[in-house]
């Protein structure tokens, strides 16, 4: 990864109180785990930034460095990598990621 | 290239031996798949990190031939 690349990937993951990294916009999803992802995040009514890695290959493998995760989706909140949809789904069953995402949108 | 459910077992015992590996083939096509892995080493650890974890097991497979692999993990 160019450190353009990691510095265009840190910007957004610092500057957004919650970001998700999917394929697809969250209108149109383009792959399974980034709809549900997407689905997740409505459900908890939280206003999230996202970006469209299938736009960007230097982001869409980038990323992936970044957060030493392999798959996307991937979601941050608070400048920090939280998880992919496996664990965004695990979160929200349990209540953590609504708490998580509304310390987060309100302390930024 | 879809991956046999004993491959996947093999690899992630490689890497954490005394993982608890239970594998489902979602879709009856060799390539998506559900695993469950439960592990003593997990204790402690955020679930990001246990994912990690097996990830790292997986290496470059996860995200390639491994598109679709739904990880759920637990500490034993």
């Amino acid at each position: 990864m160019t450190d353009d690349t990691n510095a265009r990937i840190d910007a957004v993951v610092k500057n957004n109180p919650v970001v998700l990294f999917m394929k697809g916009s969250p209108l149109f999803p383009q792959c399974g785990f980034s709809s549900r992802a997407v689905a997740i995040l409505d459900h908890l009514n939280v206003e999230y930034e996202s970006v469209d890695v299938l736009q960007d290959q230097g982001i869409r493998q980038g990323i992936k460095a970044y957060s030493d995760w392999p798959t996307i989706p991937q979601l941050y909140a608070n400048g920090e990598f939280v998880g992919g949809s496996d664990i965004m789904m695990e979160m929200y069953e349990s209540g953590e990621l609504a708490t998580l995402l509304k310390r987060d949108t309100t302390a930024g | 290239m879809p991956m046999a459910a004993d491959d996947i077992i093999a690899l992630i015992r490689a890497a954490i031996p005394d993982a608890d590996v239970q594998i489902t083939d979602l879709a009856g096509d060799g390539d998506h798949y559900a695993a469950r892995v439960v592990s003593a080493s997990f204790a402690g650890l955020p679930l990001r990190k246990q994912h990690q974890a097996v990830y790292a097991a997986l290496g470059h497979r996860m995200g390639g031939e491994l598109h679709a692999l739904q990880l759920k993990t637990a500490a034993a």
